[in-house]
């Protein structure tokens, strides 16, 4: 009895450091932050426009990742597709590519000149970049990503003798998906909505390269934190970061509580 | 099996890490030591230096390794805001050029820089796509409608003078975007997202046959003008290389070159 509750100490310990090299830029964070003057820094109203066009953006682009994201990873998960190897790979792109070239990438395929962008604007007169839409894109492009892996693994993981068991009894597909698969993996898709949100809050590489630095538009917090620290204003950019932190945190420790079962 | 056979990679990929910033280190280290004070300069010169300066300076230092064939020089090309604050963090370079005054004075007042000369000067110019579809002649058509045109951020220096710039002209319309640096204005036209930018004659210069340059025509205001300080850095490993460079830059050969990609002689 003794054996199991003992902690072990190599595993701890190097876990310890893990831990410690997570939380110590933190903790730098923290430590040069302009405590005195973070009131003053949080209720500018610059800042507070640019907090709520991070949530609104975040939120819209995690909303658009879920809607065609989880259909994506049930397909790539359930249906034998040809291709499907190569095309859960090419999934994943977004997560290596650095973000800024995501960006180009973006502005080559929806910009006023790209592959589609250029019959967006000329049969619809829709422009994409420098406008909240295209900021919203920008950041699902980004965050999506991590979505499909995780709900792709939940989807895999479901027992799917529940699902044959309920369409034997006459279940149509969407009343499996419903009312078995969904219950089945509603934890770890919350997570990945989770996971995937956060990196939209973050999101700075390719917002700035597609969306550009737009006031009220696309000027999102990260941004502006960047712009901040280009002009030497070390502290208020450290107290804006904060603010995206403590929101994230937040955030994450509730929901981790509530519904995701985060690990 | 498989796992077992594999298990190799990480440790390898361990070692690889490892070993690789320690041949980095091991080199200039070497180079590192007392500064030569014959001819024969040699050692790796760090150079910080503004983004519009890119083009010029790697121009620069090709010839300046061709006369030093000892000396292997490095370019770190970033927002002069970005290489000021990276310098007074510490970052050791041994020589720093800036696109303008302020950020070159944020350094000098910190100590980490002393004397600094004035290498170039740049102006402001309109870039505009290739055969400038949308006609512009000058700042006041940027507030046209119909025209979508980008600036550089107020924070970074073109930023400033762009809005100076625009001030002066009259134009009320607001830009689509502020962007972080003056390449970014440069690709958001070379690409057509953006019908207009105001950039530097350099960057214009540098676009190629991608785009177009309209002439500001606000001659003489020297708010309109960015001065190019440099200077040699205190932290400075490599002193006879980094003096040698900054001969070379203001020699007329290095003049010559600076004035080939459109800069204005000090």
């Amino acid at each position: 009895m003794s054996r199991r509750h003992r902690p072990p100490i190599v595993a701890t310990s190097i876990g310890g450091l893990a831990a410690a090299f997570l939380l110590l830029p933190l903790a730098g964070l923290a430590w040069r932050a302009p405590w005195s003057s973070i009131v003053d820094d949080l209720t500018d109203p610059a800042a507070r426009t640019a907090l709520r066009l991070s949530l609104l953006c975040s939120l819209w682009a995690t909303f658009l990742a879920a809607a065609v994201g989880l259909p994506l990873a049930w397909v790539l998960a359930r249906v034998e597709l040809p291709g499907r190897r190569l095309l859960r790979a090419l999934v994943l792109v977004p997560l290596v590519l650095p973000p800024v070239v995501g960006g180009v990438a973006l502005l080559l395929a929806f910009g006023r000149r790209g592959l589609v962008g250029q019959y967006l604007d000329s049969w619809f007169g829709i422009t994409l970049p420098f406008t909240m839409a295209g900021a919203v894109l920008a950041e699902a492009f980004v965050a999506m990503p991590f979505l499909v892996i995780t709900a792709e693994a939940a989807f895999r993981g479901a027992d799917r003798r529940y699902e044959d068991a309920a369409r034997t009894l006459g279940a149509s597909p969407w009343t499996v998906f419903r009312r078995i698969t969904l219950p089945l993996t509603g934890r770890a898709l919350a997570a990945g909505g989770v996971l995937a949100w956060a990196r939209a809050l973050g999101e700075f590489g390719a917002t700035i390269t597609f969306a550009g630095n737009t006031p009220k538009r696309t000027s999102t917090l990260p941004l502006q934190v960047y712009l901040l620290l280009e002009s030497g204003h070390l502290e208020s950019a450290i107290a804006l970061s904060m603010v995206l932190l403590v929101v994230c945190v937040a955030v994450l420790v509730v929901l981790r509580d509530r519904w995701t079962g985060l690990p | 099996m498989r796992t077992r056979r594999l298990c190799w990679i990480p440790a390898a990929l361990l070692t690889l890490a490892f070993a690789v910033p320690a041949c980095g280190s091991d080199g200039s280290s070497g180079s590192a030591g007392p500064a030569p004070t014959g001819a024969a300069l040699s050692g790796a010169l760090e150079v910080s230096a503004a983004s519009s300066l890119t083009e010029a300076f790697t121009e620069l230092g090709k010839r300046f390794e061709v006369a030093h064939p000892g000396v292997d020089v490095t370019f770190n090309f970033a927002a002069s805001s970005t290489l000021a604050r990276q310098v007074n963090d510490g970052n050791d370079v041994d020589v720093l050029a800036t696109a303008d005054e302020a950020n070159m004075e944020k350094v000098t007042t910190a100590g980490n820089a002393v004397d600094p000369r004035t290498i170039a000067r740049n102006r402001l110019a309109i870039i505009v796509g290739r055969g400038n579809p949308k006609a512009i002649t000058g700042l006041a058509d940027l507030g046209k409608r119909g025209v979508v045109f980008v600036v550089c951020a107020p924070e970074v220096p073109c930023g400033a003078f762009a809005s100076v710039a625009l001030t002066k002209a009259g134009v009320t319309a607001a830009p689509a975007s502020l962007e972080e640096n003056v390449k970014a204005v440069v690709s958001k036209v070379t690409l057509d997202e953006a019908d207009a930018g105001i950039v530097y004659v350099t960057d214009v210069k540098a676009a190629g046959a991608e785009a177009e340059g309209v002439d500001i025509d606000i001659a003489g205001d020297p708010r309109l003008e960015a001065v190019y300080p440099i200077a040699i850095a205190k932290q400075a490993s490599h002193l006879a290389a980094a003096k040698a460079w900054i001969a070379f830059v203001l020699s007329d050969e290095g003049q010559e070159v600076l004035t080939s990609f459109g800069f204005r002689a000090p």
